[in-house]
């Protein structure tokens, strides 16, 4: 009985719980709540991916209006994928949470109105993912970007303010060009069912109008996505939001941008028309080839470890991207595959970073001396993610990187895996500085040996689950990569 | 010439997203840039009524004795992107708020200034 409305579950139960958080009030309430709330999403997620890799696509009708009158939830094994990486990140961390913004958010006795803020965006990144709906799509972007803007404006630093807002802008600007890409479809084709639109747009697929729409909807997801040159926005935000909001919105929300691009350019418009009459690829890979390198460039000399972080994160979408530019089963495997790779990476990354916060207060690279020291296992942690971010083998990073490298050679372009290769040098170099750092050098006199001590377990635990996650499907990649390819073949529409 | 006449929405549209752009891009006091990403979003929803409107078609609202309604999905659609462009415009001028007790101004160069001074 249940079984049949879980995809309205998914969104429904942080939603609902977003607007508990602000009727309960009391600080243990709130916070077990969430936490609660954010695992049985995580439940609902992975009973909802063992259904589709069961039985196929999902439908569901939304009040019972049949589709594309009414709205659809529509999952297949892309969303799928992409609901179990958003849910398991925002429960892995609203457990860590609690220590943590005791710590950063000191001067907001009000705790429950950042519960209320964290599960209102978990609720709208599940709802992008989950939806089958174009303008459904737009109502769920302005939720979860709304509250991620008062999320990262919650930062100690003033400078979060300002990064808030220019996040504001241009997130704004990003979601009304695809506001405006929706609208001209529907002009066109009187339909907004994703599925529908499918159907209706190779009729009209010439007209100027569709040509447009195109081109709004692949400015305003790269705006999002934070793809090169759009990225502006990104490493203030990142690096001055409070930790525990970096680590879920770098692991969640530009991801679920990505999906957007693979939903929109592969399933809506279809792969003929996107990649071989507008030759997405020619605009996508460049830019994603010189953000990679220029992002990972950038990092190198960042002495701000979240900003240098938030900078290798713009080196990740490129890589996204890159895997999506090839439009081979290869590319879009590794493009999707190192989606939840990087995911569970970065988080794992920056909740590491997280604990430093929690015990230093910051995250300068001067103030890290002998933290491999006086903190080993959160040191560890941050090395473990490191590696992967570098793409060691026996880590999730390899695993995309292997793909990406395959795809390109297979389309003959060995200097694109030149530059994947390369690039992973310039990985090596900025997780080698912190690591030297943490490691090599005696603990800065001023914090004295006493004064830092380990993170508490209860960050420590959550922390190493996404540790162990990262080595596991680093070793047994059948799963994730098996679900990735499946997704691949789907989108291209390949017999597998 | 006629035709041209006939899409007077549409070209008030692209002159307002395009004032609204400029003014988002352009100016550097932070609530300017606001009242720009207002036009610009405005625009867009003058975009989704006037493709609604049906030739002859009437407010639809069943009665007797009409034949041809106008699409009412539109006006629907926009309604939830005006209560979304209020939500922005709010939490905008909230963080500006905040940001002139932080900075004591709201011009960005001057922000930027403090910033790199600090």
């Amino acid at each position: 009985m249940i079984d049949n409305h879980l995809p309205i579950l998914q969104v429904l139960l942080p939603l609902v719980a977003a607007v508990l958080c602000l009727l309960l009030r009391n600080r243990l309430i709130v916070t077990t709540l969430a936490i609660v709330v954010t695992w049985a999403t995580f439940a609902v997620s992975v009973a909802l991916m063992s259904a589709v890799l069961r039985q196929g696509v999902i439908s569901y009708e939304l009040g019972g209006w049949a589709p594309p009158w009414g709205i659809e939830y529509r999952v297949d094994v892309l969303n799928a994928f992409v609901l179990v990486l958003v849910s398991g990140i925002g429960a892995v961390v609203a457990t860590w949470s609690p220590s943590s913004i005791s710590v950063e958010l000191p001067r907001y006795e009000r705790h429950y109105l950042f519960y209320c803020a964290y599960l209102l965006c978990l609720a709208g990144l599940l709802g992008i993912t989950v939806t089958g709906d174009m303008f459904n799509v737009f109502v769920f972007l302005e939720i979860s970007a709304l509250s991620s803007y008062v999320l990262i404006s919650l930062g100690q630093d003033r400078r979060a303010l300002t990064a808030a807002y220019s996040y504001l802008i241009m997130g704004t600007l990003g979601a009304t060009f695809i506001l405006i890409g929706i609208g001209l479809l529907y002009i066109m084709t009187g339909t907004l069912n994703m599925a529908d639109l499918a159907e209706r747009l190779p009729e009209v697929l010439n007209t100027r109008t569709v040509i447009v729409a195109f081109g709004f909807l692949v400015v305003g997801v790269s705006l999002k996505m934070a793809l090169f040159p759009l990225h502006l926005w990104l490493p203030n935000a990142y690096a001055y939001a409070p930790s525990v909001v970096t680590a879920f919105l770098a692991a969640t929300a530009t991801k679920v941008s990505v999906y957007l691009l693979l939903r929109f350019f592969f399933t809506v418009f279809g792969y003929e028309f996107a990649f071989d009459r507008m030759q997405l690829w020619i605009f996508l890979m460049p830019l994603a080839l010189v953000g990679i390198v220029t992002a990972s460039l950038v990092a190198i000399f960042q002495n701000n470890i979240k900003r240098m972080l938030a900078y290798s994160s713009v080196a990740q979408i490129g890589y996204m991207v890159l895997g999506i530019s090839f439009a081979s089963v290869n590319g879009l495997t590794g493009g999707i595959v190192h989606l939840f790779n990087h995911g569970l990476t970065k988080c794992a990354l920056f909740l590491a970073l997280g604990c430093i916060v929690y015990r230093c207060g910051a995250v300068h690279i001067d103030e890290m001396r002998g933290l491999g020291r006086t903190m080993p296992w959160t040191m560890a942690a941050f090395v473990g993610g490191g590696l992967s971010l570098i793409g060691v083998p026996m880590t999730v990073g390899f695993v995309s990187k292997w793909y990406l490298v395959v795809a390109a050679l297979e389309r003959g372009f060995w200097p694109v895996a030149a530059v994947v290769l390369f690039s992973s040098l310039l990985a090596v170099v900025y997780i080698w500085r912190v690591v030297e750092v943490a490691y090599f050098e005696a603990p800065s006199a001023v914090e004295g040996e006493g004064t830092v001590r380990e993170a508490p377990l209860s960050m420590l635990i959550p922390v190493w689950a996404l540790v162990v996650a990262i080595f596991y499907f680093g070793i047994t990649t059948e799963l994730t990569a098996g679900i990735a390819r499946q997704a691949a073949e789907s989108l291209l529409k390949v017999a597998s | 010439m006629m035709e041209t006449l006939g899409l007077y929405n549409y070209w008030v549209v692209v002159v307002l997203m395009m004032t609204g752009f400029y003014i988002v891009v352009a100016r550097d006091n932070l609530i300017k840039k606001v009242i720009g990403l207002n036009i610009f979003q405005t625009s867009v929803f003058l975009l989704f009524i006037s493709a609604g409107k049906v030739d002859g078609g009437s407010a639809p609202i069943l009665a007797e004795g009409i034949e041809i309604y106008s699409n009412p999905l539109p006006g629907v659609l926009i309604l939830t992107a005006i209560v979304v462009g209020v939500a922005t415009t709010s939490v905008a001028l909230g963080l500006i708020v905040r940001i002139n007790e932080a900075y004591g101004t709201i011009e960005e160069p001057e922000i930027h200034l403090e910033d790199v001074e600090a």
